[in-house]
C-alpha cells in the first residue's frame, strides 16, 4: 500500500504559512522585524531544499522545522558574538564565598509590590523591557518556559539543550528580570 | 548526610525558581527549605518570585491571546523574493 505523500507548493507558501510562522517566530523572539528576517530566510531555504523534501510530514511541519534551525542559528551567532560578558552575576562565583549574593545584587524591600500588582500596560511595558535586556538566549528560554508555558521537555527538544542547562538559564533570566524590576518597577 | 542537604544561596534560588514552575525534586525542596530557615535573604527572594510569578502569568495569558499578522505589503515583498528566487 502507497502511503500518502505530501506536496511542495511554493506559490501558495506565503498566503498559507506566513502568517503562522511569523506568530510562531514571534512568540519566540517577540521582535517583528527579527522574526520577519527569520520567516523569510526559512522560506528561501526551504525553496532552495525543496528538492529534497520527501513528502513524509506535511509541507507547514517542513516549514516549520526549517524555521526553528534558523531561529537556533540565529542565537547560536548572537552567542557567540556577545559571548559571556552581558550575562549579569549574581552570585559569588568562586572563593569561599562561592554562591552567595554578591553585596549589589541582594535583594531589597520593595516599597509598592502590593498595589503594583494590578494588570495594566505599563507594567507589561516594564516586563517586556527587562526580558528584552536579557541576553538573547536567556529571553528566548524565559519566553519559552514562562510566557508560552512550553514543557521543559519541548523545549529541550526544540533548542536541543539539557534540562540542566534550561534551570541554569531560567536562573539566571529570572534572577536578572528581578533585579531589573526591583530597579524600574517597584522601587523607582 | 547533613553536608548533602546544604547548598549556596545560588542552588537555593535555582530550586526555587525551578518550584515557580512546580518542577522541583522533593530533595530539592528539602534543601531549599533547610537553606530557607537560615537565610533571611533567599526567603526575601521566595516571597519576591512569587509575585513575579503572578505577574509573569498574567503578562503571559496576555501575549498568548495575541495574535500577530504580517502586513498585507510585507506579504508582497515576500512572494515577489520567492518568485525572483525561483530561477
Amino acid at each position: 500500500m502507497k502511503e500518502e505523500k505530501h506536496a511542495l507548493t511554493p506559490n501558495k507558501w506565503i498566503d498559507n504559512y506566513a502568517d503562522y510562522l511569523y506568530n510562531f517566530t514571534i512568540s519566540r523572539v517577540n521582535n517583528s522585524d527579527l522574526a520577519k528576517d527569520l520567516v523569510q530566510e526559512a522560506f528561501l531555504a526551504g525553496l532552495k531544499s525543496a528538492k529534497s523534501f520527501q513528502g513524509k510530514a506535511t509541507e507547514r511541519t517542513w516549514l516549520v522545522s526549517i524555521l526553528k534551525r534558523k531561529i537556533i542559528d540565529h542565537y547560536r551567532k548572537t552567542n557567540s558574538k556577545k559571548g559571556q560578558a552581558e550575562v549579569r552575576m549574581n552570585f559569588y562565583d568562586d572563593g569561599e564565598n562561592k554562591g552567595s549574593w554578591l553585596e549589589e545584587r541582594v535583594p531589597q524591600n520593595w516599597d509598592n509590590a502590593s498595589e503594583n500588582q494590578i494588570e495594566n500596560e505599563e507594567l507589561r511595558n516594564q516586563i517586556e523591557a527587562c526580558i528584552n535586556n536579557l541576553p538573547e538566549k536567556y529571553a528566548l528560554v524565559f519566553r519559552m518556559k514562562t510566557v508560552q508555558e512550553f514543557e521543559t521537555e519541548e523545549i529541550c527538544k526544540e533548542l536541543d539543550i539539557t534540562s540542566s542547562n534550561l534551570w541554569v538559564m531560567i536562573h539566571r533570566a529570572r534572577t536578572q528580570l528581578r533585579k531589573c524590576m526591583e530597579d524600574n518597577w517597584f522601587n523607582n | 548526610m547533613f553536608r548533602n542537604l546544604k547548598i549556596t544561596c545560588d542552588q537555593a534560588t535555582t530550586i526555587c525558581d525551578k518550584n515557580q514552575y512546580s518542577e522541583a525534586s522533593i530533595k530539592d525542596k528539602i534543601r531549599l527549605y533547610i537553606h530557607l530557615m537560615m537565610c533571611r535573604i533567599c526567603v526575601k527572594y521566595t516571597k519576591q518570585n512569587t509575585t513575579l510569578s503572578n505577574l509573569y502569568k498574567e503578562h503571559s495569558q496576555y501575549c498568548k491571546n495575541q495574535k500577530h499578522y504580517l502586513s498585507v505589503k510585507d506579504k508582497e515583498d515576500l512572494k515577489a523574493l520567492l518568485e525572483k528566487n525561483k530561477e
